[in-house]
């Protein structure tokens, strides 16, 4: 990384199981995935000396990571939690090459865990402040509030919003992790049931619990490993950070600045990409997600989903695993996952052939934060 | 103002009052739309702050307001979050631009959801829902 001494690697990434999981707490799901991706790393947990974690949406409790560290029975000398909602976990990855830098710590455990499928999932349908009184409930609304925009301004229509959902889906259905393995067709995406239009029940990700980790080290460090290291390029952040119906133009993201941040950092540009891991709670996101990083011009993000351009053996694959929208609804730790399994070859039947450079996108709100990275073989 | 039965249900959703905001639900009871203009720079905000947002100034202070805009963008919700919009369903929230220079979200209810489009004048619509409190909406303009 430029402006950084030194490379800095993902050496090991594990989950839990995603869906409905009954029984297994906010902390099972953070503590597991964690152990999972020191297994996978060749690690062992007394090796750990960082944990950082994102706070569960559903119930966002205080001192999270040091709740983790504890359950881990680790010490850290490096731990937080990091509050940018869905982009918290590339943040975090910032966070800790930023403390592997500094040489506060040599290996750096990234986690996220939540329950709200099988505990409490109030909080997705919770109305916000004084938006309650005029009846928009749920993320689903606003983030339609966005497509309706972005049809308005740019022409992107239904059934491109369905190609998002099929291509997916599709995806998934090559991923024995997937919470919906069962393929969808344009029929199908017509059937299902509106929720706030124009998004129908397909455009919406689920509500799954689920856990994944990841750890990071140095590149030095990462040469010793179980696995062949996955080299961390480029970092970029963007914020609109505005309420969303209060932002300037609705139909724009933090993908723009933030992809350009990352591109910059890394040296690299949109055609070096050989594939996508975009944060899709909704099929608007990665329409425009993918348009403000320059994969396309702004506007025509719709079109990029179309001909089955984004499926596995297409121009440029899009989410792998079938993404939020069909492998497991929580806020983008698994999107690392899946980029990490894609660069080393384990993508199975979804595998993307000459996987070498990938790029992996979050954001959180109501697309009011934005976090890109760009991961490659090295 | 007499409480329609069909807007009561909605009195649960009301904000507890707090120093801030009291003048805008006590518009609203009033039958006026209330919003605060900042003195120094005349910005017009929503919602209410003891400072202006655009210059930082202290003087911030409330105007009855017209409240006429466009819609900027719209949903139509079906999903039944709420027993007191269930029945209204399908009806449509909308992001309004205000003349003034805010935006705001607002209920529109009454129309037929296929006729609402981006860029439709609306003015606003207060209905009672208590006795001594109201809900902001919006409605077509009158041509």
């Amino acid at each position: 990384m430029k402006g950084i001494e030194g490379r800095y690697c993902i050496v090991g990434v594990g989950q839990t199981p995603y869906g409905k999981v009954p029984g297994m707490s906010q902390l099972a799901h953070n503590v597991l995935a964690i152990r999972n991706a020191i297994d996978d790393a060749g690690l062992t947990a007394e090796d750990i000396d960082g944990v950082l974690t994102k706070a569960p949406t559903s119930t966002f409790p205080m001192l999270w990571a040091p709740k983790v560290a504890e359950a881990l029975r680790i010490t850290p000398k490096v731990t937080g939690t990091l509050d940018q909602a869905g982009a918290s976990n590339i943040g975090l990855i910032q966070y800790a090459i930023s403390a592997l830098a500094l040489g506060q710590a040599n290996y750096i455990a990234i986690s996220y865990g939540d329950n709200p499928r099988s505990g409490t999932r109030a909080t997705y349908a919770r109305p916000r402040g004084d938006d309650a009184a005029a009846g928009l409930f749920g993320a689903p609304s606003s983030y339609a509030m966005i497509a309706r925009r972005h049809m308005y301004e740019y022409g992107t229509t239904q059934d491109q919003l369905a190609n998002v959902a099929i291509a997916h889906r599709h995806h998934a259905s090559m991923n024995p992790n997937a919470v919906f393995q069962d393929p969808i067709t344009r029929e199908d995406y017509e059937n299902s049931r509106f929720v706030a239009e124009p998004f129908r029940l397909l455009d919406c990700c689920p509500v799954s619990d689920g856990g994944a980790a990841y750890i990071i080290t140095t590149e030095e460090r990462a040469k010793d490993l179980a696995k062949d290291p996955v080299y961390i390029e480029g970092i970029g952040q963007g914020h609109p950070a505005w309420d969303f119906f209060r932002r300037g133009d609705l139909a724009s993201s933090g993908a723009a600045v933030s992809g350009e941040a990352a591109f910059r950092n890394a040296g690299l540009g949109p055609k070096d990409i050989d594939f996508c891991e975009v944060y899709d709670c909704f099929t608007i996101v990665p329409i425009v997600t993918i348009e403000e990083y320059g994969f396309c011009a702004k506007g025509e993000g719709g079109a990029f989903f179309e001909d089955q351009r984004t499926h596995v053996g297409g121009e440029l694959p899009i989410n792998t695993s079938g993404g939020l929208l069909s492998e497991t609804g929580m806020p983008g730790t698994q999107l690392v996952v899946e980029a990490v399994r894609q660069i080393r070859g384990e993508g199975g039947p979804r595998q993307v052939e000459g996987a070498e450079v990938g790029l992996v996108s979050q954001q959180g709100g109501i697309m009011t934060t934005h976090a890109t990275m760009i991961v490659s073989k090295g | 103002m007499a409480v329609d039965p069909s807007f009561a249900p909605m009195a649960e959703l009301l904000p507890e009052p707090t120093a801030l905001n009291a003048p805008y639900w006590e518009g609203l009871a009033a039958g006026e739309l209330r919003i605060q203009q900042c003195s120094a720079c005349d910005t017009y905000q929503q919602p209410p702050e003891s400072f202006c947002y655009a210059c930082g100034s202290s003087a911030v202070a409330w105007k009855t307001v017209p409240g006429h805009g466009q819609v900027y963008s719209f949903v139509v919700v079906h999903q039944p979050y709420h027993v007191a919009f269930r029945d209204r369903l399908p009806y449509v929230v909308a992001t309004i631009q205000l003349d003034e220079g805010p935006r705001v979200l607002g209920p529109i209810f009454d129309v037929d959801p296929s006729s609402m489009a981006i860029g439709t004048r609306v003015q606003p619509r207060i209905e009672a829902v208590t006795d001594d409190s109201a809900i902001l909406l919006f409605e077509p303009e009158a041509s």
